[in-house]
């Protein structure tokens, strides 16, 4: 994003096009295509354990980066983001079973349905803002679970949905490697499509509510149309996340999106950094990874010395959860700007490396 | 004490309209009624505009108008309602009573994303810039209402057109950031700048609107001299070059004497008077309200010994 940023000497740019790029500079970009031409190899290289945890990055983080739109660009608190994504993992099957349209397709419509409920509970946005439209979203977070264990029209109630896997050309795709890939083209365009919307007018207009809104209605924002605006594109992403969940786990339970689940989400953009499209990204997998990292780190404590020394025995499990708690309150206290901020900092230690005073 | 008795004989007479001679004629006394109101090419029409905020009258029937190319400026004591009127103008108030005409339509009841795409533009007192956005973006925000693109063109970027029309805008803000001299900044955070830096940015920002009429809230407030001959000068341009009417606030007399076209002042809410500058600047309300009624004697006394 904008900054004051730093460039290598002599890297001039002479138009528009190359100074109004999404990346700073040739070798970020080069480097993020280098990265997902990593992702296309790695089916390769790792098996079915990190396929899967690549995956749930993948669809958690098209919905994290839908509330970064709202709670990072736009300034709107939102804790009921999981019931959108849930929205989105109903949607999908059931407008797979009522038309048979494909299942490639629906997740696409599942996401401007999604995006359509979020617009109706972005209304009160337009009249209420800070703590007091929290509670508002609260409000949506409770309603929709009701109607989702009640509706089961359109969730299968209790038993829940069953959904269909993706299929290309009639041929299914239940293979965790395969539904990587759908997940990581999904992951690349929804990325792409926020990092262009930050830098036209309507990404504009929402930085420019969330910094002051009112000067930026005297610009000519019109501040109710964006600010609802804003619950619908990010009930979109929502949507096409838990679309992506539904099929890629192939049953959806009613009680999956809970206040947890919603707080979790604002954990991830909170941990990857308000207001950074990539930061999403970097906070949701430093959401998923946590556990699995604190799960590996207890099994090697698990009877090794320590063990035995402080007798911890069952009490080890607790203590992964209280060492993900734990790791959160720390990163929020050190690293407050997310670790988009940290990664910014990175990059400008190694462009001044030998002379950096 | 024993003088205030006369003085207060002239004023009275002076609301009679029974002034000294050389008066000008486009001079407007308030009390005096309204002689050349009601042209045909005024840009901006306040009519008995009105604003209270419970007991609080902050403007009471303040009427007056300002022609297409003019340099307006209102003047006042603190608290007298000129920010209050600016707000009336832009949208930020709604008032109580009275209407507002600009380009002949009633704007009184318009929200102000409305007005900015009728032509109205504003710079603020406080700062307001969006202070986490670069220069450029901030300025970019101004050129909300003139493109095209959306929430779904917008991200599609390179497929839809977007990335020509942002560029093409682009190009047309890089003269308006060359004619405020603000191209070593563009790149910046707008928070991270210096005072006198970020009320150019807004300054920019509201050219950007390409608006008809600016109204700007003190936009040489806390600079030193050089940054006000610097403001002064693009405002001058701005009005002369881009062809903008310009309603300005401003507590620098010398600034306000020099540049302006007409001045109106306004004093506890009340307009007090309207005119050429020199005129206003002569008028004895206009001393009263700046210097004070128990100056009046000092004030006759020093005029006699500068006369």
């Amino acid at each position: 994003m904008a900054g004051a940023m730093m460039r290598p000497c002599g890297d001039f740019r002479t138009s528009y096009r190359a100074d109004t790029t999404i990346f700073a500079d040739a070798f970020s970009r080069n480097s993020v295509i280098a990265g997902v031409g990593l992702l296309i190899l790695s089916p390769w290289v790792l098996d079915a354990y990190w396929m899967n945890l690549f995956i749930q990055i993948g669809y958690l983080g098209i919905a994290a980066l839908g509330l970064n739109i709202l709670v990072g660009f736009t300034g709107q608190i939102s804790i009921g983001h999981a019931v959108f994504f849930g929205f989105g993992a109903f949607a999908s099957p059931f407008i797979n079973e009522q038309t048979g349209i494909p299942v490639l397709l629906c997740i696409p419509l599942a996401g401007l349905m999604t995006a359509a409920v979020g617009l109706l509970f972005g209304v009160p946005a337009a009249r209420i803002k800070g703590l007091y439209l929290a509670i508002a979203t609260l409000a949506a977070q409770f309603i929709l679970e009701d109607f989702f264990a009640r509706a089961s029209w359109f969730t299968g109630g209790v038993a829940g949905a069953m959904t269909n896997p993706i299929s290309i050309a009639g041929y299914d795709l239940y293979e965790d490697w395969q539904f990587f890939y759908i997940v990581l083209g999904f992951v690349v365009i929804m990325y792409l499509a926020a990092a262009n919307m930050m830098r036209t007018r309507d990404g504009r207009a929402f930085i420019a509510v969330r910094d002051h809104y009112l000067s930026a209605e005297i610009m000519g924002v019109n501040l109710t149309k964006y600010r609802v605006m804003s619950f619908g594109v990010s009930s979109f992403y929502a949507g096409v996340g838990g679309a992506l969940y539904a099929h890629y786990l192939g049953f959806v339970s009613i009680e999956a999106f809970n206040i947890l689940f919603s707080i979790q989400f604002l954990g991830m953009i909170i941990i990857g950094g308000l207001g950074s499209v990539m930061g999403s990204l970097m906070g949701t997998a430093f959401m998923v990874f946590l556990p699995e990292a604190m799960d590996a780190l207890a099994r090697m404590v698990e009877g090794g010395w320590l063990d035995r020394a402080l007798n911890l025995q069952s009490s080890i499990n607790n203590l992964r959860e209280m060492a993900i708690g734990a790791a959160i309150i720390l990163f929020l206290i050190f690293e407050p700007d997310g670790l988009a901020h940290r990664w910014r900092q990175i990059k400008a230690y190694w462009k001044l490396y030998p002379f950096s005073y | 004490m024993r003088y205030s008795a006369i003085t207060n004989q002239n004023r009275k007479l002076s609301v009679a309209g029974l002034k000294p001679a050389n008066r000008g004629e486009t001079m407007v006394d308030v009390d005096g009624a309204s002689a050349d109101r009601a042209d045909g090419d005024a840009l901006l029409e306040a009519r008995d505009v009105s604003l209270a905020f419970g007991g609080v009258r902050a403007l009471s029937q303040v009427s007056f108008q300002v022609k297409r190319g003019e340099l307006f400026s209102i003047i006042g004591p603190n608290g007298a309602g000129k920010t209050s009127m600016v707000n009336c103008i832009s949208g930020r108030y709604s008032p109580t009573e009275g209407r507002i005409r600009f380009k002949g339509r009633d704007i009184t009841r318009l929200r102000p994303s409305a007005r900015a795409e009728l032509g109205l533009g504003r710079t603020f007192q406080n700062l307001a810039l969006f202070g986490h956005m670069s220069v450029l973006d901030n300025i970019m925000v101004g050129r909300h209402n003139i493109l095209k693109n959306n929430f779904v063109t917008g991200p599609l970027y390179w497929l839809g057109g977007a990335q020509k029309e942002e560029l093409e805008h682009r190009r047309e803000i890089e003269e308006i950031i060359d004619f405020l001299e603000i191209q070593h900044v563009r790149r910046a955070v707008a928070g991270t700048l210096p005072y006198g830096l970020r009320k150019r940015v807004e300054l920019a920002r509201a050219v950007a609107l390409k608006p008809d009429l600016m109204l700007l809230d003190e936009p040489m407030a806390g600079m030193n001299l050089e940054e006000k001959e610097d403001m002064a000068r693009f405002v001058i341009d701005l009005n002369e070059e881009w062809g903008m009417t310009v309603i300005m606030i401003e507590h620098d007399m010398g600034v306000v004497m020099d540049i302006s076209h007409r001045v109106m002042v306004l004093d506890f809410g009340k307009k007090i008077a309207e005119g050429q500058p020199e005129e206003v600047m002569a008028h004895p309300r206009v001393r009263r309200a700046y210097l004070g009624e128990e100056d009046d004697d000092d004030l006759a006394s020093g005029e006699e010994e500068a006369a």
